[in-house]
């Protein structure tokens, strides 16, 4: 087995790995954490798929702002269920 | 029957899953060969970078309408979140400030660079708005950005020109072919008016997305 | 197997475990991550696909440019539907999904 296929087969089950675990996982913190982790494990598939535009893209939004705009629902949704914690 | 339902969708969207990978490996070659179409074309296309060629001059309808979808999606949240006081942009660590007072510049210049990259190399519009969207975020949660209520004048100017430009080019090009089909000669330069006004726009959109949407805490 | 061919077969596994948790989560925020990476799948289908061959190809790299932008603006309508559902009825769940609902994290 050749290196560059054993790393493909390797990010695919992070990948599955990573997307299972963020729907599954109690916290909902930590869900979005591991969507974010999820994102950037994208962003590599997209480089190993020769895709550096579509890869960019992701890091920038598929991690950064999707990340940003979920973390700050959890806050809200945390700030609501315990008022003044 | 209730603690059962999800078994069931979980088997099925299984069973969907290993269908779709069946229909994969039991595919055909290409029929059509869609990169050397693209390559051919290269030349007349204005720009060297052959995914900027699809989204800009071959596909440019398919961006046209992505920018008027990230502008109704706007409109939607903009509808949607309580309007709120403006201001009360709360100071967060100094650290925090001055590492995002000098991130935000470099960002911008980053941005610069990938719009204009675009033309020759992975890069361009949508790229430039994601960096110049992140700025956005960074300076807010910094808290050098307040959050606003409704977007002013200039804001909302920001907020549509990149729509704008684009139907105005497309318009203006009406006459000499089809929709969105540059004259070989103006397609470089009509493709970079149109990138620079869609990076400010997808960059304002984006980080307006998450600064209307997050609230002022205390 | 190509490289195309491989990533493609993991973006319908992608695809299913996001439509499964998509239909079957009660909670909006954790449909909205499964959307996401439903999606996620779908784009890996569309680049990987035609890409089987090796090769690589410009065309579905753009539309997927345009439908990572296009889901972020859906994430921030859906959170932001989701918020205003949460201060009308003080619940994250769909009235549908309410009977059978646990009380789910955070």
């Amino acid at each position: 087995m050749s290196a560059t296929l054993a790393f493909d087969l390797l990010l695919i089950v992070a990948l599955v790995w990573s997307a299972a675990r963020a729907l599954t996982v109690a916290d909902l913190f930590r869900g979005v954490v591991l969507l974010i982790v999820f994102g950037l494990l994208m962003a590599l598939a997209w480089a190993r798929l020769g895709a550096p535009d579509i890869a960019l893209a992701e890091a920038a939004i598929g991690a950064g702002l999707t990340g940003a705009l979920l973390l700050d629902a959890v806050g809200h949704l945390r700030a609501k269920r315990e008022p003044g914690a | 029957m209730k603690r059962a339902l999800p078994v069931v969708i979980v088997a099925l969207a299984a069973l969907l899953g290993a269908a779709l990978a069946a229909a994969m490996l039991d595919l055909p070659p290409h029929a059509v060969r869609l990169p050397g179409a693209v390559a051919a074309n290269l030349a007349a296309s204005g720009v060297a970078h052959p995914i900027t060629a699809v989204l800009l001059n071959f596909r440019g309808y398919d961006t046209l309408l992505e920018i008027a979808v990230l502008l109704l999606a706007l409109f939607g949240v903009l509808a949607l979140v309580k309007p709120h006081a403006a201001g009360a942009a709360h100071p967060a660590h100094p650290l925090l400030q001055t590492l995002a007072r000098l991130l935000a510049p470099l960002m911008v210049l980053v941005a610069g660079y990938l719009l204009w990259i675009g033309a020759s190399a992975p890069g361009g519009a949508f790229q430039a708005g994601a960096v110049l969207a992140a700025a956005g975020v960074l300076l807010r949660l910094a808290g050098l950005l307040p959050t606003w209520a409704a977007p002013n004048l200039l804001l909302r100017v920001g907020l549509a020109l990149g729509l704008l430009v684009f139907v105005a080019v497309a318009a203006a090009v009406l006459g000499h072919a089809t929709l969105l089909t540059y004259p070989p000669a103006l397609a470089g330069g009509l493709i970079l008016v149109i990138e620079a006004s869609l990076t400010l726009s997808i960059g304002l959109i984006l980080a307006a997305l998450y600064l209307a949407s997050t609230e002022v805490r205390p | 197997m190509s490289v195309g061919l491989l990533y493609a077969l993991a973006g319908a596994a992608l695809f299913a475990i996001g439509l499964a948790g998509l239909l079957a989560l009660p909670h909006l925020l954790r449909k909205i991550l499964a959307f996401n990476i439903l999606g996620s799948g779908a784009f890996l289908i569309l680049v990987g696909l035609g890409q089987r061959d090796g090769s690589v190809d410009p065309v579905p790299q753009a539309m997927v440019l345009t439908g990572i932008v296009v889901a972020i603006a859906a994430t921030a309508l859906a959170l932001a539907l989701a918020r205003q559902l949460l201060e009308r009825t003080g619940r994250m769940q769909l009235p549908e999904d309410r009977p059978d609902a646990e009380t789910d994290d955070a």
